[in-house]
């Protein structure tokens, strides 16, 4: 999250709860709520390693709040971020390895094994498609979301249909 | 289990045209309920697409039962079975198989009134099919004026316009991009609700996670066959995982 908040904290200061605000307006409903105490250990840490700075702002009737603001320090390691192209997803995969350790085990059969996983990850693509009949069509954020975990789903129900046809 | 919608008794098939014989399908038994929503899954190849074909009638079986609605239907004629489509199956394929010289309002309202729907009934059926797959301003259209996406969609609301005992469908969401797979969902899901009997061939996982129940085919055999629980967690982080 250290990043998010970085990018978030270029646009202007801000504190924690407009961060947390910010955060679920940018990515819509389909993003996990993020946790406001999260969000102040994660800007603690920022602010020990000089990236934020944080300025305390008196209010009347209530404890003082900090507000964060990017350094110059911040704005590189954020500008690093940007520029650095993504990892791509990697195999590594608990199933797969549970998928090939199987006959050592002589616990489950990888038949029984690639069967449940299907029935799983159906179960999940049905929570999807409820998520994603939930979601106003015009959340662009959030229905690009949730169809990039739909084409992730299907790549690995895809890839077990592979599995059954040579391990099984 | 009298009132299964549709059961297969250790159904077989045997194409035996060419130099060897091929086992597409090789002993099935199912028993499909009522309300119940299928997807069929399994590699190509797998039997998955001659399976539905002999559930409807259009590929002959090699031996075993087929019974639909409590009566035996392997051993009808071919326009027996014309007879038996026409009232309780609606089919859709991965082509469309539309009538080329008909509108697409007169291709969706056809098998209604084929099955005894009175005009008024089948109109007001064809209006609701093609007003949720986003198609009401096409029904003047012939189909060889729609996209791909379009004959599909229409094919698709053809196929229940008479409210079937069991839809059955081979891949329905073949030629669409996912704007047009939203709307064919939403219909599927809203008419399994109502009670539609569905049986699907997929390789679609947005479709398959839709139904209550999957069969999975491997070299003509069922290896799966159970309940695609629903979690309903609620909550979009149980299932998407922002890093």
């Amino acid at each position: 999250m250290r990043l998010h908040l970085l990018a978030l904290l270029a646009k202007e200061p801000a504190h924690g709860y407009e961060l947390k605000q910010a955060l679920e307006q940018t990515f819509g409903g389909a993003y996990p709520s993020p946790n406001i105490g999260q969000i102040y250990v994660t800007l603690g840490r920022l602010e020990k390693d000089g990236l934020v700075r944080a300025v305390d702002v008196e209010q009347s009737n209530r404890p003082n709040k900090k507000v964060y603001y990017l350094t110059a320090k911040g704005r590189d390691v954020l500008t690093l971020w940007v520029d650095e192209p993504t990892e791509g997803p990697r195999v590594r995969d608990e199933f797969f390895m549970k998928l090939v350790l199987a006959p050592l085990t002589g616990i489950a059969d990888r038949m029984a094994l690639i069967n449940r996983q299907r029935r799983h990850y159906l179960s999940i693509m049905g929570d999807l498609n409820a998520l994603l009949d939930r979601t106003e069509p015009d959340d662009r954020v959030a229905t690009l979301l949730i169809e990039g975990a739909m084409l992730h789903l299907q790549a690995d129900l895809d890839w077990l249909e592979r599995c059954q046809e040579d391990l099984a | 289990m009298t009132n299964a919608v549709l059961k297969t008794v250790n159904l077989v098939k045997v194409y035996s045209g060419g130099a060897v014989p091929v086992h597409a399908v090789r002993g099935v038994d199912l028993v499909v309920e009522p309300g119940e929503f299928i997807a069929v899954m399994g590699p190509s190849g797998s039997g998955k697409s001659t399976l539905v074909h002999m559930l409807g009638g259009l590929d002959a079986r090699t031996s075993g039962e087929i019974w639909v609605d409590g009566a035996r239907a392997d051993t009808l004629s071919e326009s027996a079975w014309a007879l038996l489509r026409r009232k309780k199956i609606g089919f859709v394929f991965q082509f469309f198989n539309l009538v080329a010289n008909m509108t697409v309002a007169d291709n969706v309202e056809l098998p209604a009134l084929l099955a005894g729907a009175s005009p008024r009934i089948a109109r007001e059926r064809r209006e609701h099919l093609l007003g949720a797959l986003n198609l009401t301003d096409r029904a003047d259209a012939s189909p060889a004026q729609l996209s791909g996406g379009e004959q599909q969609r229409v094919a698709l609301a053809r196929a229940l316009a008479n409210k079937p005992s069991v839809l059955l469908a081979d891949e329905p969401t073949g030629n669409l991009d996912s704007r047009n797979t939203r709307d064919v969902l939403r219909l599927l899901g809203q008419v399994h609700k109502e009670g539609q009997t569905i049986i699907m061939v997929t390789h679609d996982a947005r479709v398959a996670g839709l139904a209550d129940r999957v069969v999975c085919l491997l070299d003509g055999e069922i290896v799966d066959d159970g309940r695609i629980t629903r979690r309903r967690t609620g909550t979009a982080g149980a299932v998407i995982d922002l890093r």
